[in-house]
């Protein structure tokens, strides 16, 4: 007799579709979680990182002679000590591990220093004298293509054309635009950090904060000029990711002077590097027209879209494409023409950031549909629906949406939703809060809306897979389970799901979790919303391995059953390079938001008073980490919307602060009212569907079509400003 | 790094006068930022958290350097209404456990928050050395960014504030709704008795300042005997030269132009209520 799994759930609690207790939530909630941050080996000697102060110079000389006669120096390395290929990228390899003659950006590393404490090694970088040329940057995203080139092939990383109809059509309601979109950072709370211990045999062992071990790893190696097996990858504790982790920052910083010096090394970044040490989301400058009928049918949607990649191509070109396929949100629109250009500046290097493409599209488009309404005379949710893509829709690269798309659905239940009661009079629930800048004068409500699309899994043809290892055997007379991947949890929940997804599957309660590693194959990015999705599909496929082999025993004497499995989504397409056309993503997921909003007209201080969200996540494995996912989405989408900027000036960055770089605190976010749809996607394993991302789409703009509601004002640019409001 | 730990004032002031170079340390949550980001390495640090002199108030408000927040807030917050305002706006509920008026005016951030309260009521800064001590007017406290009238070898002591004598009001804009420096701040104390006001502007100009014309204009403007419902053009005016008094830059936090136009209208909406509180205090003596 062989059980199913339904039948075995029931024996079992915290399986799928329930809640339990994360390992790490009292943990962090404590102070007591160790981060990659809190590591350490005796022994260990500390790296520190000189980085350019220029955004664009000709290197001149680099003297290391004083610092390295700073007692207590074990090492200064540059370029010259970097023994494999100096070159390094997720897409392009364009970036160098230590900068040769040129620096393209400020922050950019040019020596290592490692010492016996990181204040003799900050000492000793003060001493390395570097001669600069310095040149003129390059900062417009919209002229960089023809502006001096910055790598060899010239500025243009990418260019994504999408041609769909015809582009000889005239509407009754032409509405254009032009929308920016200011820097984001990650803004992750556990700044990058990792230790690196050389092993006598010339390998190393890397234990590291980051999203991605495997693909960290083929670059540390080519870097250091090992086989890939001499560099082995522990994940230690992650402080946050979304998007951030996904390059390398210290990895092969770390590793060189662990092999260099024969001691294990340790490197920290602080706030204000760490600010410099990771890519951001990419800034953006958005052209739209937008064509209706007059009874609000799209008739075309044309849109050219810059966005800025800064010094090196890190993830841009699929940044890039996520603008473009998705750029025209989630309707039905016959005639698309998309031309979306990624380009090389000398500002900070952009890459993944959660929503990857979708957030900058989705301010503007949703931006445009607002437009749309008003011109129309109709209501913005009512355009929305109108057009309103559904199962069975096609993107405007020709893709033909196959699993659930409940667009009207979701804006509906957002709409449905009671308003909250009216301004308030205590000062503490008014914009500006105890800083006491209004007592209701200049106070004025308004309701804006919003829905987005987001790819989920990686695109365009990329095999997209992850590895996982089962093992059952008796502990104490019981069947207990460890799973195995090298799949990275950044505090999103994995280490949870993977338990709930063995105790589902195999019915056995007790599941440990490895440490995740590379001495197992591949866990795929924690990232693209995909790792429930992909790692908990690899899970789900080695646990029925395994109860194959197990065969409905529940005592398997000495016996241990052992799978591992690779598991990949099924396959997408490239897309045609002149037309766009193809079947270029795995899965969508959607999200509608109300905001509501009580803005100071005359101060242009905002409090965001409500903020709700519908979204389908197909199948709802662990409820309250989707509800945590669509609270965190939204509080960075609303970050977005009105504090959250990295300003920069001739390529420098003036804000590289807590201080000044502002993110939403616990008086800024409002308590959300939050429905989750789960229409199962058959295609998917359980029929999820990713959750992180698409909160984060549709929260900003529906917080600006708020204060717009309340203004009156176009504002066309996010964060929107208190000077944008007061016209100072 | 040396770390000095006096026990009373005397032998606080002793090690200041051996050791100018010594950095004072109270709550800490200035000091402590500028050696963290390695702004600063000073050879030593004087922790002046166990001097028993600088944490505590008396009767005649003379307010021990050292009284954190949290507890101006809470235990003068009757008397001193604008100081506790300002306070109820530093930082986060640990930074205000642990920060200082005292620090605030060590530091002489043009953006601290207590500067423009201390300057629209009259404060006075009671510093003291192995030499003896001063009373500096808050007017004549702030010299620069961040450069305050304190000697190498002296430290603040305490500050001076009289109960309030009428309706006071702080206000600051900030572009979060906690957590936040001010893009630029306003205080106004309204002295009935005295037919006066005092007002100062802070995040606007290189230090803190009182706005000397608005406070002028309204001494001769308002009719503190009767007090009747302001007319607009009064705020309005009020309103504008507040905003001349203010020399303010661009910078990450704010442009220039919005500064002037955000002290405005703090000017004009702090004046309003803190009038209407006048009235209605009027009205129940009535
Ligand atoms: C997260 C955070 C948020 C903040 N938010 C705000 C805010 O909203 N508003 C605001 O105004 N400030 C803010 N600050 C700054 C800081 O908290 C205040 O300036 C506070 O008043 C400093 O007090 P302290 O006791 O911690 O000073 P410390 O850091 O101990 O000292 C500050 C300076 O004063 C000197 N000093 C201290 N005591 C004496 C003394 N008795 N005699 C002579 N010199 C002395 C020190 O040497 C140092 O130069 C913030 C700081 C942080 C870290």
């Amino acid at each position: 007799m062989t059980l199913t799994p339904a039948e075995l759930t029931s024996a079992v609690s915290g399986g799928i579709g329930t809640s339990p207790q994360r390992p790490d939530g009292n943990l962090k909630v404590r102070g007591e979680f160790a981060y990659a941050s809190d590591l350490w080996h005796e022994d260990m000697i500390w790296g520190a990182t000189l980085r350019s102060p220029h955004p664009y110079a000709r290197i001149t000389s680099v003297d290391i002679t004083e610092a390295l006669k700073v007692p207590g120096v074990y090492a200064v390395l540059t370029h010259l000590d970097v023994p494999g290929r100096n070159l390094y990228g997720l897409e392009h390899k364009d970036q160098p591990v230590l900068a040769v003659d040129v620096v393209r950006y400020q922050g950019e590393p040019i020596a290592l220093v490692g010492a016996d404490h990181p204040e003799t090694a900050r000492r000793a970088m003060k001493k390395i004298v570097v001669t600069y040329d310095v040149l003129e940057p390059v900062v417009d995203m919209e002229t960089a293509v023809d502006d001096t080139p910055l790598h060899p092939g010239g500025n243009l990383v990418r260019h994504v054309p999408i041609r769909r109809g015809s582009r000889d059509v005239t509407a009754d309601v032409v509405v254009t635009g032009r929308y920016e979109v200011g820097m984001q950072d990650q803004a992750f709370l556990g700044p990058e950090s990792g230790l690196a211990v050389p092993a006598g045999d010339g390998s190393v062992d890397l234990y590291i904060a980051t999203q991605w071990l495997h693909v960290d790893r083929s670059q540390v190696a080519a870097a250091l000029g090992l086989p890939e097996e001499k560099v082995r990858l522990t994940l230690s504790g992650v402080g946050g990711a979304f998007g951030g982790r996904e390059d390398l920052s210290m990895q092969v910083h770390a590793c060189l002077l662990a092999l260099h010096t024969g001691k294990p090394v340790k490197m920290v970044y602080n706030r204000e590097e760490s600010f410099y040490g990771h890519v951001h989301r990419h800034p953006a400058v958005l052209y739209y027209e937008h064509g209706a009928d007059h009874t609000g049918k799209l008739v075309y949607v044309r849109t050219k879209m810059y966005l800025d990649g800064g010094a090196y191509a890190s993830s841009t070109p699929a940044v890039v494409a996520n603008a473009a396929t998705l750029g025209v949100g989630p309707y039905e629109v016959d005639n698309v023409t998309v031309d979306a250009y990624g380009v090389y500046t000398n500002n900070p290097p952009c890459g993944a950031m959660r929503g990857f493409g979708a957030v900058q599209a989705g301010f503007a488009y949703e931006s445009q549909m607002d437009k749309l309404a008003e011109a129309l005379g109709m209501s913005p949710v009512d355009v929305r629906v109108r057009n309103a893509m559904t199962e069975g829709s096609v993107m405007p690269t020709g893709q033909v949406v196959d699993s659930a798309a409940p667009v009207a659905q979701l804006l509906k239940l957002v709409q449905d939703k009671p308003l909250p009661a009216g301004t308030s009079t205590d000062i503490r629930e008014l914009p500006g809060g105890v800083s006491n800048t209004t007592h209701g004068e200049g106070v004025v409500r308004g309701v804006g809306y919003a829905v987005g699309i987001k790819n989920i899994c990686f695109s365009e043809g990329y095999d997209d897979y992850s590895t996982a290892r089962v093992r059952v055997s008796m502990v104490n007379g019981e069947l207990a389970a460890a799973v195995h991947t090298a799949a990275c949890e950044v505090g999103q929940g994995l280490v949870t799901i993977m338990q709930q997804i063995v105790r589902t599957e195999l019915g056995i309660e007790r599941v440990t979790v490895l440490p995740m590693d590379t001495t197992i194959g591949n866990g795929g990015s924690t990232s693209a919303s995909r790792q429930t999705y992909v790692t908990g599909g690899a899970v789900k496929a080695a646990c029925a391995l395994v109860r194959e082999k197990l065969a409905g025993r529940t005592d398997i004497g000495d016996e241990v059953i052992d799978e591992t499995t690779e598991w990949r989504h099924r396959a997408t397409e490239a897309i045609d390079p002149e037309t766009g056309q193809g079947n270029a993503h795995v899965q969508y997921g959607f999200a509608a938001h109300r905001a509501v909003v009580d803005v100071d007209v005359e101060l242009g201080l905002v409090r965001v008073v409500a903020l709700d969200c519908a979204q389908d996540v197909g199948r709802a494995l662990n409820p309250q980490a989707v509800v945590g996912q669509i609270q965190g989405g939204s509080a960075q989408g609303l970050g977005l919307a009105v504090m959250e900027e990295i300003q920069t000036s001739g390529g420098k960055v003036r804000n590289p602060s807590f201080t000044d770089y502002l993110i939403p605190t616990v008086l800024d976010m409002p308590p959300m009212s939050i429905d989750v749809l789960e229409l199962a996607d058959p295609h998917a394993p359980y029929g999820i569907r990713g959750v992180g991302e698409p909160p984060t789409i549709s929260s900003t703009p529906a917080i600006v079509a708020a204060i717009r509601a309340a203004t009156g004002l176009a504002l066309t640019r996010v964060p929107v400003r208190p000077e944008h409001l007061t016209g100072t | 790094m040396d770390f000095l730990r006096p026990e009373t004032l005397a032998e606080a002031l002793a090690l200041k006068a051996e050791r100018p170079d010594a950095v004072p340390i109270a709550g800490g949550t200035d000091v402590m930022v500028e050696l963290n980001f390695d702004h600063r390495r000073p050879p030593a640090l004087l922790d002046l958290t166990r001097v028993p002199e600088l944490q505590r108030w008396d009767e005649g408000l003379r307010i021990g350097a050292g009284v954190p927040y949290a507890r101006i807030i809470a235990e003068l917050g009757d008397r001193l209404p604008g100081l506790a305002m300002a306070s109820r706006t530093v930082g986060s509920p640990q930074i205000r456990n642990r920060g200082t008026v005292g620090g605030n005016l060590g530091a002489a951030s043009p953006a601290g928050d207590t500067h423009p309260v201390l300057l629209a009521s009259d404060a006075v800064v009671e510093v003291a050395s192995a030499r003896g001590s001063r009373m500096i007017p808050a007017t004549e406290f702030y010299l620069g960014v961040k450069r305050n009238a304190l000697e190498q070898d002296e430290l603040i002591v305490a500050v001076h504030l009289k109960p309030a004598a009428g309706p006071q009001q702080f206000s600051k804009v900030g572009t979060r709704n906690a957590m936040v420096i001010a893009v630029c701040s306003f205080a106004i104390s309204l002295f009935p008795a005295e037919k006066r006001v005092g007002a100062a502007v802070g995040s606007a100009a290189p230090t803190p300042r009182r706005a000397r014309e608005a406070e002028e204009f309204l001494a001769s403007e308002l009719d503190f005997s009767s007090p009747k419902p302001l007319l607009d053009s009064v705020k309005r005016e009020f309103g504008e030269l507040v905003s001349r008094a203010a020399s303010p830059i661009d910078d990450v936090r704010g442009s220039a132009a919005y500064r002037k136009h955000a002290l405005a209208v703090m000017a004009r909406r702090t004046l309003g209520w803190a009038w209407q509180e006048l009235i209605d205090g009027e009205r129940a003596c009535a």
